[in-house]
């Protein structure tokens, strides 16, 4: 914007920021543009980069590249409170306030009224009250912070952070612990707050609620810019399709023929499973020799669903059963059990011990299992790391390597392997390819294939839904933690996956209200 | 937090053992017997004022009691044998103290250090230095020390109240409004939160760790002084184990150990309580002295269970509105 002639067209302007964590490239040359009076969305799955991106914007990270002008003039922050006083603010899911304050202490900290050294608590408060009132919340101010909802903290931070005179105001996920009615009064702040001239950025993965409040959408993946929208010509199906991305396009061919419909044996079966406010209850049969992929957006309840079955999370109704027989998963040791493995998503900090070896990461499963009373002998310790390194080809084949030293690919395998090691009757993989290189994908996805053919009941979790697709002999769809769908043979395409996912929810919401 | 407030919860307890043992012994019901409760437990009140500040914003301090033991013989020896005039030793010390405690502060801060570590160091370094000046006890004689000594106000009853007990009197009730009415005091909340939340709100969370740390100290200095008043000495292993006791005052004061709640006047409080089972068991003449640290135990015990209690029971709210969001 230099030629003059259109003087400050945005409010804040971001170009071409890159940042990388050693050799992850979570953005690359990301655009970002938003007008005074504006609410854009910032859309985007797990590790599309948005955190990244409001992070560099807001100086918690340095960027490595791009600029950022607000108000047509740059700026580079170099910490939050730095942006704050430039007039970024932003507030967090987890309200960033001190909920043992007082609400008028949260709102005024650090910048008291104050006559004689001393803090003049009754003026306090009526500026508190009066500053609340205008976002029309009629509370106790004097009461711990703590004592309220999410939902007034979320109001107070946003009262706190527009007091504090900010123009940019980015909102990360400020309706994932709300409930509708309590959204609702988000949203009518929020529209005030635009009518005001304050831009507001709106980072959430409720779809509906997105298309209820928002301008404009930006939507990125795996760290780059993928497209920015109006929001009256973005139809919703169009939306999913920008998020999920068919990046594997070329590998879809590959369905695999070989999902004859052959009767299986029942695994394990869930009837009526689920768990209040996590995930509501669902039926699913797992059988031996299948593979079932998970598909849905982030917080569709794909992840829930796992941790139900591994027994990472107790359910509160409905009934499991394994090779016929009622169990009962009330803690992951249940899980190991019954045969049991799960791989979770946060490999790095829920799955391997980075400082431990491959070996010692293969053999923590099966010695968990085993009990502290039945060590693994050093021999046999070796011989299982041997054969699964080779079994996997995990490279650099030396068992005695770090796993922190590994690649993302051969850290996953080691992961496997582990499970492996258990000889389970049942796997749970959650995202098995994300933050892996290209030729290590494929790999992944050729043993999930194999380990199948060797009987194994297989449950998966993946964004790609090309992936999925390619290896599932079923899909369970989900969407807003329910299971919606069910799709098997011919009918497993990305097409049905997305119709299932972007199907209206207006019946959902009503449902929820 | 609903239900009791914890302080008011020490205050109970307070009356009720007041109570008791006044049915047992009637003569504990006497300002005489208040009097020298509070005389006894001066230094520990001026102490423990200073540790409700750092135990409020999240932190601990360890070097208090050894601070007091190094004080009683900066001042000993400044007066017995350097010949240093009594006042300019007080300032001296007290700068000394405060800036020991500055040190402290700032290691915590600069290096991200935990506070239990760095003033674990600070009280061995203390205690040394005190051993350093000398390892036996020197006597005060100064004419200063006789007049402090002998002065105090009448309280109707016979009681004296002495001018140590005047001193720790003032320091709480100066603590209690510092905490409570200045910015100071809510930053001192604040870091107990959450320093990382207080630091994004704008508090300057280094100059704060430096000066909470430098307060304990200073405290620690005036407490050393009193106790060198109540003792007339200086010895370098007087104060053995007192930031021990002044950190259970603290906490059955009602104040949590994690930080971010608290107050001066619960403090005092766990102090009256303290000094209340010591006088006790004077009283009785048969129980040993150690009693009264089974007692102090137990009491801890209990506010810790009753602190966690309280905790859970305003988590339970907030999980079951998550529960309900969906």
């Amino acid at each position: 914007m230099e030629n003059g002639l259109d003087p400050a067209p945005f409010l804040l302007e971001v170009r071409g920021i890159s940042k990388s964590f050693g050799a992850v490239r979570a953005l690359q040359e990301v655009d970002f543009t938003l007008r005074a009076g504006e609410i854009h969305a910032l859309l985007g799955e797990n590790g599309a980069g948005k955190s990244t991106l409001i992070k560099v914007v807001t100086g918690v990270f340095p960027r490595d590249a791009g600029v950022v002008r607000l108000g047509g003039e740059e700026v580079e922050p170099r910490s939050a409170k730095a942006a704050l006083q430039a007039g970024i603010a932003t507030v967090y899911q987890e309200v960033n306030l001190l909920p043992n304050l007082s609400v008028a202490q949260n709102l005024f900290l650090d910048r008291q009224p104050m006559r004689f050294g001393i803090v003049r608590e009754g003026e306090m408060r009526r500026r508190a009250k009066a500053l609340l009132t205008e976002f029309g919340l009629d509370i106790d101010v004097a009461a711990p912070l703590g004592n309220y909802s999410v939902a007034i903290q979320h109001v107070t931070a946003i009262a706190r952070a527009v007091d504090l005179s900010a123009r940019v105001l980015i909102l990360d996920e400020p309706t994932a612990s709300l409930d509708r009615h309590e959204v609702e009064i988000l949203f009518g702040i929020m529209r005030q707050l635009a009518k005001r001239g304050i831009g507001i950025v709106f980072v959430s993965h409720f779809l509906d609620q997105v298309y209820e409040i928002s301008d404009r959408i930006t939507v990125l993946r795996n760290g780059r810019l993928v497209g920015e929208r109006e929001i009256a010509s973005l139809p919703r199906l169009e939306l999913i399709r920008m998020m999920l991305g068919r990046e594997l396009a070329e590998t879809t061919s590959a369905r695999a023929a070989a999902s004859e419909p052959r009767a299986r044996e029942v695994c394990a079966s869930f009837e009526n499973y689920g768990k209040a406010g996590y995930v509501a209850p669902f039926n699913l049969e797992l059988r031996h020799g299948e593979v079932v992929g998970l598909a849905g957006l982030l917080g569709s309840g794909r992840t829930e669903t796992a941790r139900l079955v591994f027994g990472a999370e107790r359910a509160d109704g409905g009934q499991a059963k394994v090779e016929g027989a009622s169990v009962r998963l009330q803690s992951p040791r249940d899980g190991v059990r019954h045969g049991f493995g799960y791989c979770p998503e946060e490999r790095k900090t829920d799955g391997i011990v980075a400082e431990l070896t491959v070996r010692e990461n293969i053999v923590l499963a099966l010695q968990a299992k085993r009990g502290l009373h039945r060590p693994l002998s050093r021999r046999e310790q070796d011989e299982l790391a041997s054969r699964y390194i080779k079994m996997l080809d995990i490279r650099p084949p030396d068992p005695e390597r770090p796993v922190g030293l590994l690649s993302g690919g051969n850290q996953q395998k080691v992961l496997l392997a582990r499970w492996l090691a258990t000889s389970p009757r049942l796997l749970v993989l959650d995202e098995p390819t994300r933050g892996i290189d290209v030729g290590a994908h494929a790999e992944i996805i050729r043993l999930i294939r194999e380990l199948c053919d060797d009987g194994l009941a297989l449950l998966v979790i993946s964004s790609e839904l090309d992936e999925i697709v390619t290896y599932s002999d079923r899909v369970v769809v989900l969407r807003d933690r329910a299971h919606v769908e069910e799709l098997a043979g011919e009918a497993i395409d990305v097409t049905n996956i997305l119709a299932a996912i972007a199907a209206d929810g207006a019946a959902m919401q009503e449902a929820r209200a | 937090m609903k239900g009791l407030p914890p302080v008011l919860i020490t205050a109970i307890v307070l009356v009720a053992g007041f109570a008791l043992c006044a049915m047992q012994f009637p003569n504990i019901a006497s300002t005489r017997v208040v009097g020298n409760l509070l005389t006894d437990n001066a230094f520990l009140g001026i102490v423990a004022t200073g540790m409700t500040f750092v135990i409020i914003s999240g932190g601990i301090d360890l070097s208090v009691g050894s601070v007091i033991g190094f004080t009683t013989v900066f001042v000993a020896l400044a007066i017995e044998r350097w010949g240093v005039p009594p006042l300019v030793a007080f300032v001296a010390i007290l700068a000394l103290s405060a800036a020991f405690g500055a040190a402290m502060g700032a290691v915590i801060h600069v290096f991200d250090l935990p506070p239990f570590i760095v003033t674990l160091a600070g009280m061995f370094l203390a205690r040394g230095a005190g051993f350093l000046l000398s390892t036996e006890s020197v006597p005060i004689t100064a004419p200063v020390y006789s007049t402090v000594s002998d002065f105090a106000l009448r309280m109707p009853g016979g009681g004296r109240l002495t001018a140590i007990a005047i001193i720790m009197l003032v320091i709480v009730i100066g603590g209690a409004l510092l905490l409570q009415l200045t910015r100071f005091g809510a930053n001192v909340y604040a870091l107990g939160g959450s320093r990382a939340t207080a630091s994004l709100m704008g508090v300057a969370v280094g100059k704060m760790t430096v000066k909470i740390y430098m307060l304990s100290s200073l405290l620690a200095g005036i407490a050393g002084i009193v106790f060198s008043f109540y003792t007339s000495a200086g010895y370098s292993l007087s104060a053995v184990g007192v930031e021990l006791d002044s950190i259970a005052a603290v906490v059955i004061g009602g104040t949590l150990l994690t930080g971010g709640q608290g107050s001066v006047i619960g403090t005092f409080l766990g102090v009256l309580i303290q000094g209340l089972i010591q006088t006790y068991i004077n009283f009785d003449g048969t129980l040993s002295s150690w009693w009264t640290k089974i007692a102090t135990g137990v009491l801890l015990f209990a506010f810790i269970a009753l602190q966690q209690g309280l905790v859970a029971l305003a988590r339970r709210p907030v999980a079951k509105r998550a529960g309900a969001v969906s």
